[in-house]
């Protein structure tokens, strides 16, 4: 999940709610509802020569609006990417068609381990495969760390966001958290020893009383302003998703600003997540969405589009055609050791929801 | 004009009005009187269809929950709050630069409207995310500043309420300006002229003659930068530090990530409500009714 901005998101799903759907029902025609900046350049070009089709690629930048979007129904979309833990809510709902594997003889490029965990969410991925995954954990800046905690900072460890005598030594050159109230409160919960999937409200209180005891030192909660903050230098410590620190790493680079930006999975564990491809029930072209899966799935297009948006991927014969620059990263490809420490989200039942939302509110406003 | 050219002349607005407002009103209204679920679409009805007769099965519930968590009241003041500064700066603002205008060579003004209403043909977003590069910690107002002297370090001025304020400010300055020149343009400047024939001095005149005489444009411009100030949700969120909720953030909440649409629905038609009633009043206050 790359990018997320309330503006446009609220906005679109205003426009999602009056417009007309299946705007695209001819043939040879596949729309695309994909994350922005997401994709290799020549992806799309390659698949419309190889299948002579047109294909319409349209972006988004959260799962909320691609959300509100599928629930409105008669979406016109082929296929769509959303993450794991808002895909197993639509499966539920009955959005997605199950895939027919006899058309998606890629599928067997695909990591089994990593299919298995992303089954927790979509059952024997009987409706989805991984497009991208990736992890939610702590971007710095080098040099402005250093600065403050020395140079046996925390860098590998939560201590660098969640103990408020660190974090009150950080505030002045400004500390942000994602506004996605789930990732935040159990990357609080599972600091504090409790289960990141409890759904106990004292846990989930105790999550956010800890949140609420940093408030006063971040500056803000958004889940990009982060990444070109981090790289102008305007803010040292962000939590964010593991691609989109890289870009900030990548932007400052070519800025040749002297920022550098670091990303760690912390010691303690961290959210896995993935993104993965579904074909909506209702797709005019189900067929064709599942060619395109199947060509996302051979390894020279999956290594293309992690060469060019550096997050991991799923599939496990790409990684030879992949960057080793990439591929050695631990904060892209964890160690095993690391991988142990990843959690799956727990999918929430409405009234957990709502709960978890409300003290979210309480630790942004501080009352 | 004939009957029926009148007809259509007031019908064409009024069937636009229905269509766009009144009908996706009702909706609204429909969906706030049921209960969220998972499915397509996401709530369940209002109406059971009995054969041909609706069978109302909907309820009023998630009104009464809107006034049993103080989150929504508090939202709705801090929306009030911050509309309500923002279109008190925008009137003091706007009333001189009206002013000016108003009273410029006439082939001046022309040029100083142009001015005032250029912005406008640039995405209201684009204009934010300039603001933000002018306000942020490296940006070109703490650039000059530095280079200057003025200060030694950089103002933290993104997500302060300065930011807010002056956002909404710079957004919604055309709204206000507008209707005062068109009120203070045809203010007769002869009646100016006998109030200081008559001794006032030019507070005086400008107190008890001017300023009521632009009561109508002074309202006028307060309610269209009032109004949709209250629900502004984009410039809180892209400036603003979230530490104090404003009514079109929370609504954007439910509707999103409580994927509640009946509360979402709730919230609008309580919004509407709460707006519309002072609107009304106002309505038949004699300023307005005088200008027609």
């Amino acid at each position: 999940m790359p990018k997320s901005k309330l503006t446009v998101t609220t906005a679109l799903a205003t426009l999602a709610m009056i417009a007309p759907g299946a705007l695209f029902a001819q043939e040879n025609v596949l729309n695309i509802y994909n994350w922005s900046d997401y994709i290799a350049e020549d992806t799309i070009e390659k698949f419309e020569q190889e299948f002579g089709v047109t294909v319409n690629y349209d972006v988004y930048d959260s799962n909320e609006v691609l959300e509100a979007r599928l629930f409105a129904g008669n979406t016109g979309f082929d296929i769509v990417v959303p993450t794991s833990e808002f895909l197993r809510r639509q499966v539920v709902a009955g959005i997605y068609q199950a895939l027919d594997y006899s058309k998606l003889p890629n599928a067997s490029n695909m990591d089994a381990e990593l299919m298995a965990a992303a089954a927790a969410y979509d059952p024997e991925n009987e409706h989805s495969v991984i497009y991208m995954w990736g992890t939610t954990g702590i971007g710095y800046n080098t040099e402005l760390v250093a600065e403050r905690l020395g140079d046996d900072a925390p860098t590998d460890s939560w201590d660098l966001v969640f103990d408020p005598e660190v974090v009150a030594q950080l505030g002045d050159c400004g500390v942000t958290m994602l506004d996605a109230p789930s990732e935040m409160l159990t990357a609080a919960m599972n600091y504090l020893g409790l289960d990141p999937r409890s759904t106990d409200a004292d846990d989930l209180e105790a999550g956010a009383e800890l949140l609420a005891s940093v408030r006063p030192n971040v500056r803000y909660f958004h889940s990009s302003q982060y990444i070109s903050d981090l790289a102008n230098g305007d803010v040292c410590v962000s939590i964010g998703w593991s691609g989109d620190i890289f870009q900030a790493q990548a932007r400052a680079i070519e800025a040749e600003n002297g920022v550098d930006i670091a990303y760690t999975i912390p010691t303690e564990g961290a959210l896995q997540w993935f993104d993965m491809m579904a074909i909506p029930v209702d797709a005019p072209h189900p067929d064709l969405a599942h060619e395109f899966i199947n060509f996302v799935m051979r390894p020279d297009i999956t290594a293309d589009i992690t060469n060019y948006v550096w997050y991991a991927n799923g599939n496990a014969a790409s990684l030879e055609l992949v960057d080793e620059e990439i591929t050695s990263d631990p904060g892209i490809f964890p160690t095993d050791e690391a991988k142990q420490r990843l959690w799956a989200s727990e999918v929430y039942n409405a009234r957990t929801d709502r709960l978890v939302n409300r003290l979210w509110t309480t630790v942004k406003t501080g009352e | 004009m004939n009957g029926w050219g009148k007809r259509l002349v007031i019908g064409i607005p009024l069937f636009w009005l229905f269509l766009f407002f009144l009908v996706p009103f009702g909706i609204v209204f429909l969906v706030s009187l049921g209960s969220p679920q998972f499915s397509v679409p996401p709530y369940s009805p209002a109406f059971e269809w009995d054969g041909w007769w609706p069978h109302f099965v909907g309820s009023f519930e998630n009104y009464i929950f809107l006034t049993e968590d103080d989150l929504y009241w508090r939202a709705y003041l801090g929306s009030v709050k911050i509309a309500g500064g923002s279109t008190l700066l925008c009137l003091l603002v706007a009333w001189p630069m009206a002013w000016i205008i108003a009273r410029a060579e006439p082939y001046r003004r022309n040029v100083l409207l142009m001015l005032v209403i250029l912005p406008f043909w640039t995405s209201s977003l684009l204009r934010i995310y300039a603001l933000m590069g002018m306000l942020r910690q490296g940006g070109i107002v703490n650039s000059v500043l530095l280079w200057s002297g003025i200060i030694d370090q950089p103002i933290q001025m993104m997500q302060t309420d300065f930011a807010v304020y002056l956002t909404v400010v710079f957004t919604y300055l055309p709204l206000m300006v507008l209707p005062l020149y068109s009120t203070l343009e045809k203010l007769d400047g002869a009646l100016l002229e006998a109030s200081a024939d008559l001794g006032a001095s030019r507070f005086a005149t400008f107190w008890t003659v001017t300023l009521p005489l632009s009561l109508s444009g002074i309202i006028a411009g307060c309610l269209l930068v009032f109004i949709p100030a209250v629900g502004e949700f984009v410039i809180p969120d892209l400036m603003g530090a979230q530490d104090s909720p404003m009514i079109g953030n929370v609504l954007w909440g439910e509707f999103t990530r409580n994927r509640d649409w009946p509360v979402a629905g709730a919230v609008a038609i309580a919004m509407l409500a709460l707006l519309v009633i002072p609107f009304m009043i106002l309505r038949s206050s004699p300023a307005l009714r005088e200008d027609g």
